[in-house]
């Protein structure tokens, strides 16, 4: 797999923790799973981090097709109609997380984080930050240089979007929802909706800046390894060896 | 006991939220640290907790507002009893409990002064503050400071506006109010429309103390930052050139009262600088690009941003696309964004996107200033003032308005030589500037 010091994610396990400190970001691959399934997985989560009987959590996962509206939202930004979206097998969901609209499906890596921030990184606005530069340092592994566009949370090549993020925070500085990489994607799918509302920009996809398509659970693991160098408070270097351990819904986490 | 609940400070760099629904009403009874409200900020949606157990009393500001930092949204009673006792030489918002995301990290940044001194007025609608110079103002006319219409940062009532509110309601004022700096023939001024400077608040002494505290405000911690960083990141060098503008004086002065008539706008010295800057970016884009990592990444848009001053600190707000704009078009963008830049009603995607900046420096009558780039641009330019001075032509003598160009300038991307060729076409464009595209 070969992405340098964090190993954890590819040898089956679900722990990667730094030796310096005690904050070990857990990182679980789900698979697809339905919208409303991970609302509710994340939700609990959330609970659970916040008592403290879960750790630092990162989800990473696939949905099937569905555009969500996020509480700054607005419904004019979703230009299908309910039968049309219907008609095309895309679910609608409201969601708390902040952010317009924007869309899921297959082959588009969503990752939640869930986290509860320190008190020396409880700023919402670098916690953006950082979820951009741990996804562009994931996908420069692939030789693609995307970059931020200042006043435009998100990742950018070009013009076009390559990756989306909408975060919620709950009482606590606990972190949920955060990011939607277009890896193999059917941008088709954009089509439905101005993309968090901003027109006048694209969208696109790993597999169209390459011209080939990664695997997804590959992507899935250079992302992790980047969201445990930046989000974790783990510094480079040696990492414990992890424990096997079930993910949440008791499959492994896959291997690259 | 009233607790006040306030916008709590999500960001170091986030001065404000916006209201995106409230989980409580009205006469609720809630628990301390139980979500209240919903805020968001950029792409960020954040619960945010009860400072305290009591009945929600008052709801202050409903979904959809923006508020400032520190801001009251809204009261809680927490049925002790004792009325809102007064800040007594703390900081606003240090006060117990903290209202802010567990922890009250963010809530000891205050955003407003408080020096030490006779008790300030608790904060009304917006956390409105009043300094102990205000307070004193106030008290020596038997005022109520919160009576008076503040324009300061947040509502604040400003020395200024209370003076004002004096004269306006026929009092004598105790002071004669601060003066704006006063300049040499202030109708030459190459101004964003300038207001003179306005005297800060004098800080006031406790008795035997040699210092006050005034902690910084989140406008001004983030330009500190800004500046610091600035010169960390840039290898700033400085180079100056001045133009004839005696042309541009003359053609100002004649088209003046046109403009007002036809377009409802002030004709200004900055959009003829504007321009001049527009058609040098053209012919040197490298002026307007940003140094990301080794890459230089030049930008095809034309987004000028003007330096305003505000009487508690600077922000930029930017013309995009500036060189689609007519010279009319310029007048009114610049004066609208300057105007509102100090009412502090600029929308976040004004002040965004710049690619370069012209600050004036020469407002309030000096020869030029070396300003400092306005990151992550590569250039900067410092207009002076414009002043008659004797100079030489065809080796006679003459009297000619003149004014100093100074661009600093990004060596690790722009040398000498492009920097100077660029001034050298400033120079030339507002020299001959064509009469034409008044």
């Amino acid at each position: 797999m070969g992405t340098g010091g964090a190993t954890g994610v590819g040898d089956g396990t679900g722990r990667l923790a730094g030796n310096r400190t005690r904050r070990a970001l857990e990182v679980h691959w789900l698979g697809r799973v339905d919208y409303a399934a991970a609302m509710a997985l994340q939700d609990d989560l959330v609970r659970r981090r916040r008592r403290g009987e879960a750790p630092d959590t990162l989800l990473l996962l696939e949905h099937p097709p569905v555009i969500t509206l996020g509480r700054g939202g607005d419904a004019r930004h979703v230009l299908a109609g309910r039968d049309e979206l219907d008609r095309r097998g895309i679910e609608l969901h409201e969601t708390g997380r902040g952010g317009d609209v924007t869309y899921h499906g297959p082959g588009q890596l969503v990752g939640y984080p869930v986290l509860a921030l320190p008190p020396g990184r409880r700023d919402a606005h670098r916690y953006l930050r950082d979820l951009e530069e741990l996804l562009i340092r994931a996908v420069r592994g692939y030789g693609v240089h995307a970059g931020r566009v200042a006043g435009l949370t998100g990742v950018w090549v070009g013009r076009d979007k390559l990756a989306a993020i909408g975060v919620r925070l709950a009482t606590g500085w606990i972190t949920s929802h955060g990011f939607a990489l277009n890896v193999t994607t059917d941008l088709a799918g954009f089509g439905a909706i101005v993309p968090c509302g901003i027109s006048g920009r694209g969208v696109t996809s790993l597999a169209r800046l390459l011209g080939r398509a990664p695997r997804l659970e590959q992507v899935a693991a250079r992302v992790a390894a980047q969201a445990v160098a930046i989000l974790g408070s783990a510094p480079a270097g040696r990492f414990e060896r992890p424990e096997p351990r079930e993910a949440i819904d008791g499959r492994p986490v896959a291997g690259a | 006991m009233r607790v006040d609940v306030v916008m709590p400070q999500m960001g170091e760099s986030i001065a404000e939220g916006t209201i995106t629904r409230w989980l409580k009403q009205r006469g609720e009874r809630v628990e301390r640290d139980e979500p209240i409200f919903e805020i968001s900020t950029d792409k960020v949606d954040a619960e945010i907790p009860s400072p305290a157990r009591g009945v929600l009393v008052e709801i202050r500001h409903g979904a959809g507002d923006t508020v400032q930092v520190n801001g009251i949204v809204a009261v809680i009673d927490t049925g002790d009893g004792a009325e809102t006792r007064p800040d007594t030489a703390a900081p606003r918002a240090a006060r117990e409990p903290a209202p802010a995301p567990p922890e009250g990290g963010a809530a000891a940044r205050a955003a407003a002064a408080a020096p030490a001194g006779p008790a300030p007025a608790r904060g009304r609608d917006g956390g409105a503050f009043v300094s102990p110079v205000v307070q004193r103002i106030a008290a020596e006319h038997g005022i109520d400071p919160q009576a008076v219409p503040g324009t300061g940062a947040g509502g604040r009532v400003t020395k200024k506006d209370i003076l004002a509110w004096l004269e306006a309601s026929g009092a004598p004022p105790a002071e004669a109010p601060a003066r704006p700096a006063a300049g040499p023939a202030a109708a030459e001024r190459a101004a964003t429309p300038a207001r003179g400077a306005v005297q800060p608040d004098a800080p006031a002494f406790e008795p035997g103390k040699p210092v006050a505290r005034v902690p910084l405000t989140t406008m001004r911690r983030k330009i500190a930052e800004h500046m610091v960083e600035s010169r960390r990141t840039s290898a700033h060098v400085h180079s100056v050139f001045e133009a004839d503008v005696s042309r541009l004086v003359a053609l100002r002065a004649r088209h003046r009262q046109a403009y007002l008539e036809r377009h409802g706008t002030k004709l200004t010295f900055m959009a003829f600088f504007i321009k001049a800057v527009c058609d040098g970016l053209r012919a040197w884009p490298i002026l307007n690009s940003s140094l990301e990592g080794d890459e230089i990444v030049y930008k095809k848009d034309l987004n000028i941003g003007i330096a305003v001053a505000l009487d508690w600190g600077l922000i930029v707000p930017v013309i995009h696309n500036a060189d689609e704009l007519s010279v009319a078009g310029l007048c009114k963008r610049v004066n609208d964004l300057a105007e509102r830049a100090r009412a502090k009603k600029l929308n976040l995607d004004e002040v965004q996107n710049g690619t370069f900046t012209i600050t004036n420096p020469g407002a309030f009558g000096g020869l030029l200033g070396l300003p400092i780039i306005n990151q992550p641009q590569v250039a900067i330019l410092g207009v002076g003032g414009i002043q008659k001075r004797p100079v030489v032509i065809d080796d006679a003598i003459a009297i000619r308005s003149m004014v100093y160009l100074a661009l600093s300038y990004d060596h690790r991307v722009v040398d000498g030589a492009v920097a100077d060729q660029f001034l050298a076409r400033l120079q030339q464009a507002l020299e001959r500037f064509d009469e034409s595209l008044l």
